[in-house]
Formats: structure tokens, C-alpha cells, sequence
């Protein structure tokens, strides 16, 4: 081989490493902004749920893809009522009495009146024909609504998975999910 | 469109999402439009005031053509045409 082959031969290898690059960073800008809604959901008051709920369900049905990522206090909001996990230490078996259990013993975050208040709310809601958090979780369930349950801060308020809720596209993660989901959406919140 | 020209337009399927509130008709609307062919004309029945600004831009977003909003009493019919 001459040395002029052996220098085009580099200059060629040269030049597809270089392409195989620039390729994938396009894959990696096309991945961002993807028609998509990432929300960081951590309140569990009534009234940031059926905020996230609302906004979730109005992104589904314009077909943006929606991806929930439930952390810290608002993992009382998809606790089952009917179920209970067995073998909890005394501190969960705590937090677990003293924290709402399930989306329809929600406080709200202003005028709560020990209870009155989402009382009332609901009532009105349903004198104004809002959807209920029920039938909010199953339209959102019908949309595939992804939610996504933050294993760490479930584990830290003493919750299990034998206690959430029957969703089908319910699936547990960390925080690095978020942040990854996060980064390809066009829109992010935090709640 | 003028009003008349709306209340005169021959709509293929009328979803009547009066009974719900806020996403409720866009929810009915999205589902409802799966059943309509292209170049349909459908009317949603909508008590919700907020739902006459929502469907233009769910219109604008899907590629169907917003057609205009009559308002009868204590609600709206609001009108599109499915595009593709």
C-alpha cells in the first residue's frame, strides 16, 4: 500500500467516525421536544391533584403524550382504599394512619375546615358536572397517562406496591426517569 | 361563517357533552372523532364556555378546521370539520 492509499484510507475512517457523531446527535435533538407533558407532581392537596388531573387529561385528549411523576405527599392520592400492605414497621404503619388514604380523602391546601371543605368541593363539582378524581384516573387510564411512582419516597413514607392503585400504565422509577422524560418534552411542571 | 350558515350545515355527528365540565367535552370530542370520516362535519354541544376557546385550538393542533361557535340558550354548539 502506498502511502497516499494509507492517508485517504484515515481520512476516510476519519470521516465516518465523524458522521456516525453528527447522527446521533440528531437522534438526540430529535428526541427533545417531543410532543410530550412531564409534570413532577408532589403536593397532595385535593386541589393540585385535580389541577395535575385536569391539565393531564386536556394534554391526552390533544394527543400530546402525558407523563405523571409522583413523588413525596402526593403518593396518598394513589393509594387504594381497599387495600392494605402487610408487614410494615411501626413508623409506616404511622405514616400510613396519619396520611390521607386514597384520592377521595384528599385535603385541601386552603379552607380544608377539617374536612368541610372537600366536602363542598365535591358537591359543587358534581352540581357543575366536573369529572370526578375517580372518573378522572380511569379516562386517564383509557389515555394511557403514564404515572409514575417515585420508589424512593414511596419506600421513605412506609407505602408499598401492594397498596397503589390498579392502573395499568402505572410503573415505579426514580428521579433520573423524570429528568430523562422531562428533557424530551415540549413542557414540563412541577406541582 | 355566519350563524346562519352554521345553524344551515349538515353535521355527520353531534356529541352532546353538556352534562360535563371542563376537559369533559374535549374528551367526548376525541373520541367521538375516531367514528366520523374525513371531511365530516361534527358539532359539539358544550354548556362550558371555556370548551368554545379549547376545540379551535385542539382543531389547530389536529389539522381539522374550526368552523365557528353558535351560542343557543345555556349553551354552545360549537363546529369542525375533520381534515384527515
Amino acid at each position: 500500500m502506498t502511502e497516499l492509499e494509507q492517508n485517504v484510507e484515515q481520512q476516510i475512517k476519519q470521516l465516518q467516525e465523524e458522521v456516525a457523531q453528527l447522527k446521533s446527535k440528531i437522534e438526540a435533538v430529535e428526541n427533545t421536544n417531543k410532543d410530550q407533558l412531564s409534570m413532577a407532581v408532589v403536593s397532595g392537596d385535593m386541589d393540585k391533584i385535580l389541577a395535575t388531573m385536569v391539565i393531564a387529561l386536556a394534554a391526552a385528549a390533544m394527543d400530546t403524550e402525558v407523563k405523571l411523576f409522583f413523588s413525596f405527599w402526593s403518593l396518598s392520592a394513589l393509594r387504594d382504599k381497599n387495600k392494605t400492605a402487610p408487614n410494615k414497621n411501626l413508623i409506616s404503619k404511622m405514616f400510613g394512619m396519619m396520611l390521607p388514604k386514597g384520592r377521595n380523602k384528599l385535603k385541601l391546601s386552603k379552607l380544608n375546615m377539617a374536612g368541610m371543605g372537600p366536602m363542598m368541593i365535591k358537591s359543587l363539582m358534581k352540581k357543575q358536572n366536573v369529572l370526578s378524581l375517580d372518573e378522572m384516573f380511569k379516562q386517564a387510564d383509557e389515555l394511557g397517562v403514564e404515572i409514575t411512582i417515585c420508589e424512593m419516597s414511596m419506600n421513605l413514607m412506609g407505602f408499598k406496591k401492594e397498596e397503589m392503585i390498579d392502573y395499568s400504565h402505572l410503573r415505579y422509577a426514580g428521579a433520573a426517569t423524570f429528568v430523562g422524560d422531562a428533557g424530551e418534552s415540549s413542557a414540563q411542571l412541577f406541582i | 361563517m355566519t350563524q346562519d350558515e352554521l345553524k344551515g350545515l349538515e353535521v355527520a355527528k353531534s356529541v352532546d357533552a353538556r352534562g360535563t365540565a371542563c376537559p369533559g367535552p374535549l374528551l367526548e370530542a376525541k373520541k367521538a372523532i375516531g367514528t366520523i370520516s374525513t371531511g365530516d362535519i361534527m358539532e359539539i354541544l358544550s354548556a362550558d364556555e371555556g370548551t368554545r376557546v379549547d376545540i379551535p385550538k385542539w382543531c389547530t393542533k389536529k389539522g381539522h378546521e374550526y368552523l365557528g361557535s353558535v351560542e343557543e340558550s345555556g349553551f354552545f354548539k360549537i363546529f369542525m370539520k375533520k381534515n384527515k
